[in-house]
């Protein structure tokens, strides 16, 4: 065999063995990551932990019942924040604007998008917690409301920009106005991808903690209402995770792992609910 | 997809009756005016993101002016306030996660790209996802009950045996240090370098690869030489993107990098980041000064983090349309 040839093969084989070890380490990780928490988590959970609230130090025990109705709290008031404003964005872009603006647009939402979180938590306790003059669960749904605008805007735009051409022009010949051709027919047809990317940008932010330090803050106790500073469950992962006592770190293992579950289950059913769609793009 | 389409019952000719041209008119405008706002919001609430970190951090900035990022005595029982050590520690962790990042992340998207079968590449994306989608506060607890122990036991111990000699593993290891952090934050930045450098990989025309790999070229030898250098922008574009995600992270590297504000030459030394010094004393600061010098590390932090992310997407998109219009 030429000599040359034989390097060319020797180098070529070598590289597909060292890049696939690379893919293999990073897809490696994942599976420690998941593996460390079912492991410690599951050990750590019960009953108990989605029904009490947490003990007193020094007591053993207790769950993050609280934490877990807090972390739900704050979601659905991101989600009631946010969604509206980047899906009626992503229509804007999709359907009105011209390139120009268009671009403008984008370009603004991925820096926002590339916003550091903890810098979003600053904002939002200057514009929302120091006015109202404590922290509250209000807050903290205002921080990742803002954090779930960028991805909303460009997903919500992505789906819309798949939809055939053809389909628009379909309705407009029938007589149908624009906005009437958006709501009935562009906007149905694309709806399953925009579902998938809302719950793309929930699981985000579910995971969030930087933006809740200084916003919702925490909470021993349950918080009635929007108004007081309220627990949830990746803050409280933080907390009893840098504490000194051995039981509240089982008690951070079993919430990340509840933790993760939540995140990596809403990631799975969009991902899979996107890949079967007929003709919409990955997101 | 549904594609039946349903003839709507107000969609008829216009020329009916003029009160019902106006009402479509303003139907179409409404959509317009409600759609046009919230894009005008998403402009308003990143303006509002910046206006705020300067207003609130105006106390400082007019106290220190530059000196706060150049000195480094952060005393806030005296009000005095130096940036440098977080400003050290943020960049030098950075560093070190993109050392260990860029290769790994490079290698497993040159992979998933380019050579391995189709199926394999999808199953591997899919899962490489799922990883981006750990909240980072998962890595830190990870880092601290497991990285920082393994660390401590097994491998700085073996790492100071062969180059402990080198200023940068010099001195005593407590667990939490710079190398902790960057540690973590390299597996936390290799999901975000696999995904856009193998989609800007693939944006490469699949005739350049043809055309080399029928002058005799291997594989690799296609990759090496055609590929690459023409995906190098977008791919320096997904490593700035990595790169302001690194500086900005804030709970993992809160959680495992010690949060002593010091500068030190080794790389075993605790240190302390931006992020984490704004999310351990943000509660705690009681006065103006304090409290506006913590903003300003913020608004640090957002200018670095903007101009990085800008830079990142004009270089993605460079090589992207330079692929599409081939």
């Amino acid at each position: 065999m030429n000599p040359n040839s034989f390097l060319k093969n020797l180098v070529n084989y070598t590289m597909f063995a060292v890049t696939g070890l690379c893919t293999v380490i990073a897809v490696g990780i994942l599976f420690f990551i998941l593996g460390y928490l079912v492991y410690n988590g599951g050990k750590s959970l019960s009953l108990s932990f989605f029904t009490n609230l947490p003990a007193p130090v020094g007591e053993i025990g207790g769950g993050m019942a609280n934490a877990i109705v807090g972390s739900g709290k704050v979601l659905l008031l991101a989600t009631l924040i946010g969604i509206p404003i980047g899906f009626l964005g992503g229509v804007y872009l999709s359907e009105y604007s011209n390139e120009q603006i268009a671009f403008t647009i984008r370009y603004v939402t991925d820096l926002l998008n590339g916003v550091p979180s903890i810098v979003i938590g600053i904002v939002v306790y200057t514009i929302v917690v120091h006015p109202m003059g404590h922290f509250s669960t209000f807050a903290g749904g205002v921080a990742l409301g803002i954090m779930m605008i960028p991805i909303s805007v460009r997903s919500t735009e992505e789906f819309l920009h798949a939809v055939p051409q053809s389909l628009r022009e379909a309705a407009l010949a029938l007589g149908a106005p624009k906005w009437k051709s958006i709501v009935t027919v562009v906007i149905p047809a694309a709806m399953r991808g925009i579902i998938s990317g809302t719950m793309l940008d929930l699981a985000r932010v579910a995971g969030e903690t930087a933006p809740l330090l200084f916003t919702a803050l925490g909470n021993q106790f349950w918080s009635p209402g929007w108004n007081q500073p309220s627990a949830t469950l990746p803050v409280m992962i933080f907390t009893y995770a840098v504490a000194p006592y051995d039981d509240w770190h089982r008690q951070a293992w079993a919430a990340g792992f509840v933790l993760l579950t939540l995140v990596l289950l809403i990631n799975i059913t969009a991902r899979m609910a996107l890949s079967r769609g007929t003709y919409v793009p990955r997101g | 997809m549904s594609s039946s389409v349903t003839v709507p019952k107000s969609a008829l000719p216009p020329r009916r009756a003029q009160s019902f041209i106006s009402r479509l008119k303003a139907g179409e405008e409404l959509a317009y005016l409600i759609t046009l706002t919230a894009a005008a919001a998403i402009f308003l609430i990143t303006t509002l993101v910046l206006y705020e970190l300067i207003a609130q951090s105006s106390l400082a900035r007019h106290k220190f002016g530059w000196n706060f990022l150049f000195t480094s005595i952060w005393d806030p029982v005296r009000g005095n306030f130096g940036a440098l050590p977080f400003i050290y520690g943020t960049v030098v962790t950075s560093i070190l996660a993109l050392l260990i990042a860029i290769p790994l992340g490079l290698g497993a998207a040159i992979f998933l790209a380019e050579m391995a079968p189709p199926r394999i590449s999808n199953a591997m994306t899919f899962l490489i996802e799922l990883l981006a989608a750990v909240p980072s506060v998962i890595y830190g607890l990870l880092g601290v009950f497991i990285l920082v122990p393994a660390l401590q036991k097994n491998i700085v111990p073996a790492i100071k045996s062969v180059f402990g000699s080198l200023p940068i593993f010099q001195g005593a290891f407590y667990g939490v240090s710079i190398f902790s952090a960057g540690i973590v934050l390299s597996i936390m930045i290799v999901p975000f370098i696999i995904s856009v450098s193998r989609e800007v990989l693939l944006s490469v025309p699949r005739e350049q690869r043809e055309a080399s790999l029928a002058l005799g070229a291997s594989q690799w030898q296609t990759i090496w030489r055609v590929v690459m250098p023409n995906a190098s922008t977008g791919i320096m574009g997904s490593i700035f993107l990595a790169l302001a995600r690194a500086l900005g992270e804030t709970m993992a590297v809160t959680m495992v990098i010690g949060n002593t504000p010091q500068i030190k030459a080794s790389l075993l030394a605790p240190g302390y980041s931006i992020a984490a010094v704004v999310a351990n004393e943000f509660t705690e600061a009681t006065d103006d000064l304090y409290l506006s010098a913590l903003v300003e590390l913020g608004l640090v932090l957002f200018g670095v983090t903007f101009v990085l992310n800008g830079l990142a997407r004009i270089l993605i998109m460079t090589t992207e349309q330079k692929g599409a219009h081939k």
